[in-house]
């Protein structure tokens, strides 16, 4: 196994040099940096053209003057990375550093919020194989396949963002809006549910009055400017958790599953009070993790407490339960922090932002204030890349659940009499998560280059805007660098992806071969 | 849960009657009759291909061009691009200039009729008329699209098979050259040469773009050659006396042109996308040539006042590639040999009354 890592960590080197090889010399054939300042007319231009190519090393032929660059960057290994100088006279490290994070925050946020959409999306579509809901989730794939991200992009600026803010002002949900978004939520449950015709009037039926009158309360009582759950919501619904994750992963005839997770969701809600004084006293992503911490350590003691055969599962379950109950309490966290939020003079009212992915004007000392303007800020454009990337993945979770539904052991697993969620959870969906997961890594890498065009729609100061401003300015060591973390991100991911399928996958074994 | 698992004993039952519905369908039919009568039943992939030959046709024929350059064929629409008719000025919403006269409500309710108008997509902001802009950028896209696709296919096809038939040193230095290439992001490269090229003419840039273009392909085509060269035929073949070049054309690439048409279609999609992703940002097609991207771009900033500028070259885009990929998904049903047609439930009982005949008739 160690050789194997070994070796292909060596052709990850070999590729890396490679592609930036083939690059570089692309870029410094296309570009000139000093053809600018040829056409100048300062009377001191061939002292500047002098000066920049002694700075850039210009004189030397791109295929060797790559080889300087490599050696600066091959500083990374003690530590001291150089990626040359920009134009502007900075070091390209420091503006990395400054993008790369910003860049990273966007892409994780899109490709989990795409995967786990579209996984859930694909599943079902796959389990209501040629429905009407399977033919129209088809179509919205591939309409979202086609669309292109910068006008996406625009769009959800214009109508999402500017119209949402204007309605904040005056925030009245017109009839016609509560009927539509009661239709397309009852088509929607309907057919997910799917069934005799009859099933599907009642279900259509109750998601209508469900979701229509949950938006009329909304637009009546001025939700929308001043949100929250409140501690009996947030126990109604974590009841609601509890009996969903129950079923999905053990089935409700496992009682003591159901037991230890009712009983970690009434927890949840006994804890509001105290989990707010600590939110309010001791804000800070440090004191967020500690609790996260003690919530996993007692929803185990839980587990362990109401289990006692077969324990992993029950556990399991009681772990799943309290990380989304206690979401739901920070979630209401957010909520409350919402109106103080909208209040401040730099949001005045207009919450959804269309650049940046920062109000700079927002007076930054209360966490939840900043935190929460992050997530604002992050909202358009996750949205944009969400939409464009959860396509492939509703297409993927289909044709891989369909396939692994043809399987003998899931023909084995219902001749032997288990119930279809057993055959589904335990057999098909688990075997589906195997490519999936692999799919996920490297899908991470891919968006980041997606996210350039996102970036630059939105105004962000990401990898993507960096890149753009190398090509135009012909700034080779700032393309380079951007190019060289954004390769190494995407080398890498390919690289765990293949050694998570052979973790996952018991027929692959790594090392014995290859 | 009950329902299913019914369901799914009943299909094992109907299987070998679903069996001969469908080999009698394809009896005595050629392997390209075959795939023709699939395609043809998959709907979506029928409605877009008659959809794509329209735009295509439509683009193509509305303005005057020049036949290698000397003749000039008229187009039917009565605008060019370059042409600068006036300003239309009032009845349009919101006191903006230039407004779309495109109406698809009957008069009878109180619309202006069905017609077209005298600027059906408006026009931009000197007057010039929309349709014809729009059209102008959609042949752009579409002419970037298929030099790239065809390029693109031709390089990823030889590349591929080369190096999955010789396999040894060529197919690892092809590979590796490969793995190199797959490795910088289509957009950083595109932009790279957008920014330098772009001013050279849309073709040129396609050209380039598409030398850049073959990657993907070239790697599924290396593996189908890697399969079905180990198959019986291509052993028999060689026994025979076939040549190599005979055994790649004759005998490897017919049997994988399945693969191949269905990759292109999506390389044809993301051309388009790339194509126009890259004049947005300003690295492909540039002033004073046109393109759908370069529409949108130009015009974004006047989407509150005048949103047309921005729907139509977006609407073609978003329609071209659809169209794509749903004929690409057609093609990959039709091409599978495993795929299998739901059998409705008339043909179903069709065949059980003519099963249950036949019994009768014994």
């Amino acid at each position: 196994m160690t050789a194997f890592i070994l070796r292909r960590l060596g052709v990850l080197g070999v590729i890396l040099f490679g592609s930036s090889f083939i690059l570089y010399n692309i870029a410094a054939i296309s570009g000139d940096p000093t053809a600018d300042l040829r056409l100048s007319t300062d009377p001191n231009r061939d002292f500047l053209i002098a000066s920049l190519t002694r700075e850039l090393q210009l004189d030397v032929p791109p295929p060797l003057r790559y080889f300087l660059w490599l050696k600066g960057v091959l500083g990374i290994f003690v530590g001291n990375p150089n990626f040359g100088m920009g134009r502007d006279g900075s070091a390209v490290v420091d503006s990395l550093a400054l993008a790369l994070p910003v860049t990273l925050r966007l892409v994780a946020a899109a490709t989990l919020l795409a995967a786990i959409l579209g996984i859930m999306i694909g599943i079902v579509t796959a389990l209501r194989q040629y429905s009407r809901f399977d033919y129209s989730m088809t179509f919205i794939a591939f309409l979202l396949f086609s669309l292109p991200v910068f006008w996406v992009a625009v769009l959800l600026k214009e109508y999402l963002a500017i119209s949402f803010n204007n309605f904040l002002r005056e925030p009245q949900i017109p009839m016609r809006w509560i009927i539509g978004i009661g239709l397309i939520s009852g088509l929607f449950w309907a057919s997910v549910i799917g069934g005799s015709r009859k099933t599907f009037w009642t279900a259509f039926a109750v998601a209508f009055a469900a979701s229509s009158s949950l938006v009329a309360i909304f637009g009546a009582t001025g939700w929308l400017l001043n949100p929250s759950l409140g501690p009996i919501v947030v126990l109604l619904l974590s009841i609601g958790i509890a009996f969903g994750v129950t079923q999905l992963s053990v089935g409700l005839i496992n009682k003591a599953a159901l037991r230890a997770s009712l009983t970690m969701a009434g927890l949840s809600v006994v804890a509001y009070y105290p989990v707010n004084w600590v939110f309010d006293n001791y804000p800070g992503s440090l004191s967020i993790f500690l609790m996260a911490c003690v919530l996993i350590t007692t929803a185990v003691f839980i587990g362990l407490a109401f289990s006692k055969i077969d324990r992993a599962p029950i556990v399991r379950t009681t772990i799943i339960t309290a990380i989304l109950s206690a979401s739901l309490v920070i979630v209401d966290k957010y909520m409350q922090t919402w109106k103080p939020y909208m209040q401040t003079d730099a949001i005045n009212y207009r919450p959804v932002p269309t650049v940046g992915q920062r109000n700079d004007l927002l007076d930054s000392s209360d966490f939840w204030i900043s935190s929460l303007d992050v997530i604002t800020h992050l909202f358009l454009p996750t949205l944009a890349l969400t939409l464009i990337g959860f396509a492939g993945y509703i297409r993927f979770a289909r044709g891989t659940l369909l396939e692994v539904l043809n399987q003998d052991y899931i023909r084995t697993a219902r001749a032997k009499g288990l119930s279809e969620r057993t055959v589904i959870m335990r057999h098909a969906f688990r075997n589906t998560m195997i490519p999936m997961a692999t799919i996920l890594v490297a899908d991470f890498a891919g968006v980041v280059g997606g996210a350039f065009i996102t970036e630059s729609v939105f105004a962000w100061s990401g990898m993507g805007t960096l890149a753009l401003q190398g090509i135009r300015s012909q700034d080779l060591n700032l393309l380079m660098g951007v190019f060289f973390i954004t390769a190494t991100m995407a080398v890498l991911a390919n690289f765990v992806a293949d050694l998570l399928y052979s973790a996952l996958d018991p027929r692959i074994r790594v090392g014995s071969g290859a | 849960m009950a329902r299913k698992s019914k369901a799914s004993v009943e299909s094992t039952e109907v299987l070998s009657g679903e069996n001969a519905i469908q080999n009698k369908e394809i009896e005595g039919l050629s392997q390209g009759q075959i795939v023709r009568k699939r395609f043809f039943r998959h709907r979506a992939a029928v409605i877009s291909l008659v959809t794509l030959i329209v735009i295509v046709i439509m683009a193509f024929t509305a303005l005057d061009f020049r036949l290698f350059g000397i003749w000039r064929v008229p187009g039917w629409w009565r605008w060019t691009p370059e042409d600068l008719p006036e300003l239309r000025f009032g009845d349009c919403p919101n006191d903006t200039v230039g407004c779309p006269t495109i109406s698809f409500m009957p008069k009878f309710l109180g619309g202006h009729g069905i017609g077209l108008g005298r600027h059906p997509f408006g026009q931009d902001d000197i007057g010039r008329d929309f349709f014809a802009l729009v059209m102008k950028g959609t042949q752009r896209s579409i002419s970037v699209m298929v030099i790239i696709g065809s390029i693109g296919a031709t390089l990823g096809v030889i590349v591929g098979s080369i190096a999955g038939f010789y396999r040894g040193r060529i197919d690892a230095i092809l590979m590796r050259f490969v793995d190199f290439m797959i490795t910088i992001p289509v957009i950083i490269i595109g932009s790279v040469i957008g920014y330098r090229y772009g001013n050279l003419g849309a073709t040129f840039l396609a050209l380039l773009l598409g030398l850049f273009a073959w990657t993907g392909l070239s790697r599924l085509v290396r593996g189908e050659f890697l399969s079905l060269r180990e198959r019986e035929f291509v052993d028999a073949a060689r026994v025979a006396g076939a040549t190599n070049k005979r055994i790649i054309f004759k005998h490897i690439l017919p049997n994988a042109v399945g693969v191949i048409i269905v990759s292109v279609t999506l390389l044809l999609s993301g051309a388009i996308l790339l194509e126009t992703a890259l004049s947005y940002i300003g690295f492909g097609v540039v002033p004073p040539d046109v393109s759908l991207g370069l529409l949108i771009s130009q015009y974004q900033d006047s989407f509150t006042t005048r949103p047309w500028l921005f729907w139509y070259p977006g609407l073609f885009i978003i329609s071209i590639a659809l169209s794509i990929n749903f004929i690409g998904d057609g093609l990959r049903d039709a091409f599978d040999p495993r795929q299998r047609r739901r059998i409705s439930k008339k043909e179903r009982q069709d065949s059980a009354t003519a099963k249950k005949l036949a019994q009768a008739n014994d």
